[in-house]
């Protein structure tokens, strides 16, 4: 039991350094941007992976919180970190009203729930004053942490993106391995017994439910606080499909299988059009070229695939062989 | 043996080839280039909603100035480079790419860039790395108020000038009382005031205005309120699949006979979709047609060969603004981005594509734009022969009076 | 006269544009309800399978010169083949699973489909005109209606009877329902049951096409033509009640009908008011308005 322990803590450590060293080797922007993904990836991997629930509006905390965010910054002059809590508090807040009328449901009903309640955010986004509508939320300064670290410098944000990344994932590992994540596992598998056993189980929903709309909103502000600008996109229900699309390719209840998905994706994201390249170039196949154009396409085939074949994404199967082969 | 010495000496042709024509160019005495190549990046949706206006069509353009400029230049052209991405209107892909490329593929120019969400970010970063943003895909006037900067010119049209072109005629011509059918979001909104301003300057009226949601699927019950407002005049402050569907249901509910539709945000591809039987008549501003003259009418063919449909004003735009900015490195001797925005921003530009045109002070590119009427079915010749042009508005009137511009660089 | 602010002629013609928008959404929720109330399959398809409705309408016509009242057949037809196709090949793996995969895998369809049409035919849409028969409008007195609308009220309402009739009334409807409740025990009386899963998803495949077919003159043919409805016809089954044929036919009417009442006292708010009565409803009657929760 210790052994597999010491391993894993190995591992984590091996990974930290691998972060550490990222960004002298890849572009510091694209590395932050997937780290704030893998992140809100985590989050909603707390509730659909850990507690079984499916929320279709997650996009609405990633979303609010980097306005929050965006207006506390640009327009009351705040320093980052508190920029940072401001949005973070503003997606709990937001992840309690919306929980709390969404977790006495179950099922499609809940997600449902999350989806209505999310298109609504949207369209006061798109209206409200301070969001600047279509045009987004601009010019949002880096400002200087803690009062004389200048974030403007990429390689000094990075790092800082990356402590923040560290300790969001810490904390949702330590809600998971803790008495309070194995009762959320318990709901998952079989919600009866758990109340029957005398768990107040729509507690347990409705707190896993906005820890998970903290730490989205964390990811965020985070997001903000690197690109600059806020859009109506990361409020928009592709990106809640999108976050589905992360934690399933990587793997749905395992821990590391967001953090994998939500790289993936994003490099898909950016990189497709290269990506076709490549695969005309090799294969000598001219179609290849115009995936370029079609990411829809690509993102909707992977979707397919992964829930035919491939349904414990990618860690999961590597997870699944792995204790194969031990056994 | 003798296949060893073969290799050696094709490696060497093969290696000294680029050395001497660097050599040749440095002789020449060609601009100084940093890192000594020109790399143009169009940035536009490909995917999206917005695919058909800019999309590949764009990058075709640019393609096509960029072998037209070297043709001209007879080979002694500098090395020139493009690449293009799709930002799948999402602002973060876009700045992202937009920043990927200038740090890391020392990108100069950056183009089209349609989506004024994904505009404003990519002028601020332009503005933050010293280079060039010559967009001539996006509406907001911002770029040159609020968000002008030295770095950005905003190149084919706006929502003023839009609005300006199609309110002032209509109102000239006669068409005194107007109802709005707004989409409710900034744009339709800026759309709409900017029109109802121009109208009531005019001498007009508006008598209503209804705001849809964006992307409403029905306007059956939006229209009917327009008709019982007996408005002579029914300004669409709206876009894309928007507008084709109102106009389409305008169309059906009969509203077209008793009252004229004003498009304040068309284009020729929206017009291509709906077909001249339920489009005839419209009367819409654009920046430019492919049939207007000699030269249009050459490029739009040979765009048209490849693409299989005719440019919108956006990638005509394109082709024009990659010309532009070419021929400016070529006339300041460096692609150094102050050097050449302050050459371009001399040039005269008289193309295929604008006509009087020059980049004033606020980076807003003013050039004719053109009222047009949509034929009907029987005035059609030809495939894409859809509009009648009415009127040239000069490059003077058609734009946001420098004085009012609320751009921090222009001196007051 | 006039109701808070509105001319009553006025409020005749609204509510009879809601009437004709309420019976289209009945319509298209027919098939989801179909679907989802008799084989528990979350079909997020829906949307994209409309719009290869009419796109098969636009072909009929441009290609083959297929005219709208053959393509009101062979267009459903068709689809319907292509969503039994699917289901055999990749929803049938799915059933012994949570329905999130059913969702997950439709969803990603919906984007290879939306996409696949995108490439092919560009995103500013095609035109496909009101059949002759069908032009010209009626003037009704308080208002003129275009006599094809009048004419999608008859077939939606037509169609959804139908529907509902064969659902609810007969043999076959019952073999259905019970071999939904009960697979095996239909199974052991003789019956296939996945045949009979089979053709009852094409057939509410079919009618999101025919939906399709009906719309094509009057909005836009183009690739997103589904996304935009397709969380709305989702509100309304969920909040007719998932199980229930007759609860989305009438949500949908309902559904018109206050859109209708909302475009006119408050426009802006028109596309949200459908996501605030299915939060409400949700609330307070969790299985929808004539659900049975399962």
């Amino acid at each position: 039991m210790s052994g597999s322990g010491k391993m894993s803590a190995i591992g984590y450590a091996f990974l930290v350094v691998l972060g550490l060293a990222a960004p002298l080797v890849l572009y510091p922007i694209f590395l932050m941007q997937a780290l704030c993904f893998a992140l809100f990836a985590c989050a909603f991997n707390l509730l659909i992976g850990y507690t079984g629930l499916l929320s279709f509006g997650h996009a609405a905390f990633l979303g609010m919180a980097g306005y929050a965010m965006g207006v506390a910054v640009k327009w009351w002059g705040l320093p980052p970190e508190i920029g940072l809590l401001v949005g973070t508090a503003a997606a709990a807040l937001l992840g309690y009203l919306i929980g709390s009328l969404a977790i006495r449901r179950q099922g499609i009903y809940f997600a449902m729930i999350t989806l209505a309640l999310a298109q609504m955010l949207y369209f006061f986004c798109l209206q409200a004053k301070f969001t600047g509508g279509e045009d987004g939320l601009q010019g949002v300064p880096r400002g200087h942490l803690l009062g004389f670290i200048n974030l403007e410098n990429d390689l000094t944000l990075y790092y800082f993106v990356f402590a923040i990344f560290v300790l969001g994932f810490c904390i949702i590992h330590r809600a998971i391995d803790s008495p309070f994540g194995q009762v959320l596992t318990a709901i998952r598998e079989n919600e009866p017994r758990a109340l029957s056993l005398g768990y107040d189980v729509d507690k347990y929903k409705l707190l896993a439910f906005v820890l998970s709309a903290a730490l989205s909103g964390l990811a965020g502000s985070t997001k903000t606080l690197v690109l600059g600008f806020e859009t109506l996109t990361d409020v928009h229900w592709h990106m809640s499909g999108e976050v589905v699309l992360m934690t399933l390719l990587g793997g749905m209840g395992t821990v590391l299988g967001p953090v994998v998905g939500a790289f993936i994706v994003k490099t898909l994201e950016n990189r497709i059009g290269e990506f076709g390249q490549l695969l005309a170039n090799q294969t000598g196949v001219e179609w290849f070229r115009t995936i370029g154009d079609s990411v829809t396409i690509v993102t909707g085939l992977i979707f397919v695939i992964c829930v035919l074949a491939f349904r414990r994404g990618i860690v999961g199967e590597l997870i699944a062989l792995f204790r194969k082969q031990r056994a | 043996m003798k296949r060893k010495l073969i290799a050696v000496l094709v490696g060497m042709a093969l290696a000294a080839a680029p050395l001497t024509s660097a050599f040749a160019q440095a002789k020449a005495g060609g601009p100084k280039l940093s890192d000594g190549v020109v790399r143009i990046g169009v940035l536009t949706d490909m995917s999206g909603l917005y695919s058909d206006l800019g999309g590949a069509g764009s990058a075709l353009a640019a393609k096509m100035a960029i072998d037209d400029f070297k043709a001209a230049e007879k080979g002694k052209a500098f090395p020139i480079e493009l690449v293009s991405a799709d930002h799948q209107n999402k602002a973060d892909v876009g700045a992202q790419k937009a920043r990927e490329w200038y740090d890391t593929q020392g990108v100069d120019m950056i183009t089209d860039a349609l989506n004024s969400a994904v505009a404003l970010s990519v002028a601020k970063l332009t503005a933050e790395k010293k280079r060039i943003l010559i967009d001539t895909g996006a509406a907001s006037t911002r770029l040159t108020n609020e968000d002008c900067s030295p770095y950005t010119v905003h190149y084919v049209y706006d929502t003023y000038s839009l609005a300006n072109g199609t309110g002032n005629a209509i109102v000239k011509g006669g068409g005194k009382t107007w109802f709005f059918l707004t989409a409710d979001y900034a744009f339709g909104h800026s759309l709409e005031s900017d029109t109802a301003n121009v109208v009531k300057v005019g001498g007009g009226q508006v008598l209503g205005a209804v705001r849809h949601p964006l992307n409403a699927s029905d306007f059956s019950s939006f229209l009917l309120q327009a008709q019982t407002s007996k408005a002579q005049v029914v300004g669409l402050a709206n876009a894309g699949g928007d507008t084709i569907n109102s106009i389409k249901a305008a169309n059906e509910f009969g509203l077209t006979k008793t009252q004229s539709l004003a498009g304040l945000l068309v284009f020729i591809t929206d017009i291509h979709s709906l077909g001249l039987q339920v489009a005839q008549g419209m009367m819409l501003t654009d920046g430019w047609y492919w049939d207007q003259n000699d030269d249009s009418r050459k490029f739009g063919k040979r765009y048209f060969e490849q693409m299989k449909k005719m440019p919108s004003m956006n990638q005509a735009g394109v082709y024009s603004a990659v010309t532009t900015y070419l021929k400016a490195i070529q006339a300041a001797g460096t692609d150094d981005a102050d050097a050449v925005m302050a050459q371009m921003k001399k040039m005269k530009i008289n193309d295929m594509f604008a006509k009087n045109g020059y980049i004033r002070a606020d980076g807003r590119m003013v050039h004719d734009m053109y009222l047009m009427q949509v034929k009907k079915p029987s005035e059609s010749k030809y495939p894409w022969d859809y509009f009648t042009v009415k009127a040239t508005i000069p490059a003077a009137e058609a734009f946001l009076p420098l004085a009012q511009s609320k751009c921090s660089l222009v001196k007051k | 006269m006039e109701i808070f602010g509105v001319p009553l002629q006025a409020m005749y013609g609204q509510l009879l544009l809601g009437l004709v928008n309420g019976s289209f959404y009945a319509m298209l929720s027919l098939g989801l309800a179909v679907i989802f109330g008799l084989l528990n399959i979350i079909n997020f398809t829906h949307g994209a399978v409309y719009m290869l409705g009419a796109y098969a309408a636009y072909i009929g016509m441009s290609a083959f010169g297929i005219g709208y009242w053959p393509a009101l057949i062979l267009a459903p037809l068709a689809v319907g083949i292509f969503g039994m196709v699917i289901e055999r090949t990749m929803l049938r793996r799915l059933y012994k699973l949570d329905h999130l995969y059913g969702l997950l895998l439709t969803f990603g369809l919906t984007l290879m489909l939306e996409g696949l049409v995108r490439s092919v035919y560009g995103v500013s849409g095609q035109p496909y005109a009101v059949p002759d028969a069908l032009r010209g409008a009626t003037d009704v007195g308080f208002m003129t209606l275009p006599n094809y609308r009048a004419w999608v009220v008859v077939a939606s309402l037509a169609v959804c009877l139908m529907t509902w009739y064969v659902i609810e009334r007969t043999k076959l409807g019952a073999y259905l329902r019970a071999g939904t409740e009960n697979p095996k025990l239909v199974q052991a009386f003789g019956i296939n049951v996945p045949l009979m899963v089979t053709l009852t998803y094409g057939f509410g495949v079919a009618l999101a096409a025919f939906a399709g077919v009906l719309a094509a003159p009057i909005i836009q043919v183009n690739p997103l033509m589904g996304s935009n409805l397709i969380i709305i016809v989702f509100a309304v089954v969920v909040i007719g009640g998932m199980g229930s044929i007759l609860g989305s036919i009438l949500t949908g009417l309902g559904l018109g009908i206050i859109e209708g009442l909302t475009k006119v006292y408050y426009p802006e708010a028109s596309s949200t008011v459908v996501f605030v009565i299915m939060a409400i409803v949700l609330m307070v009657r969790p299985a929808g308005l004539f659900g049975r929760e399962k």
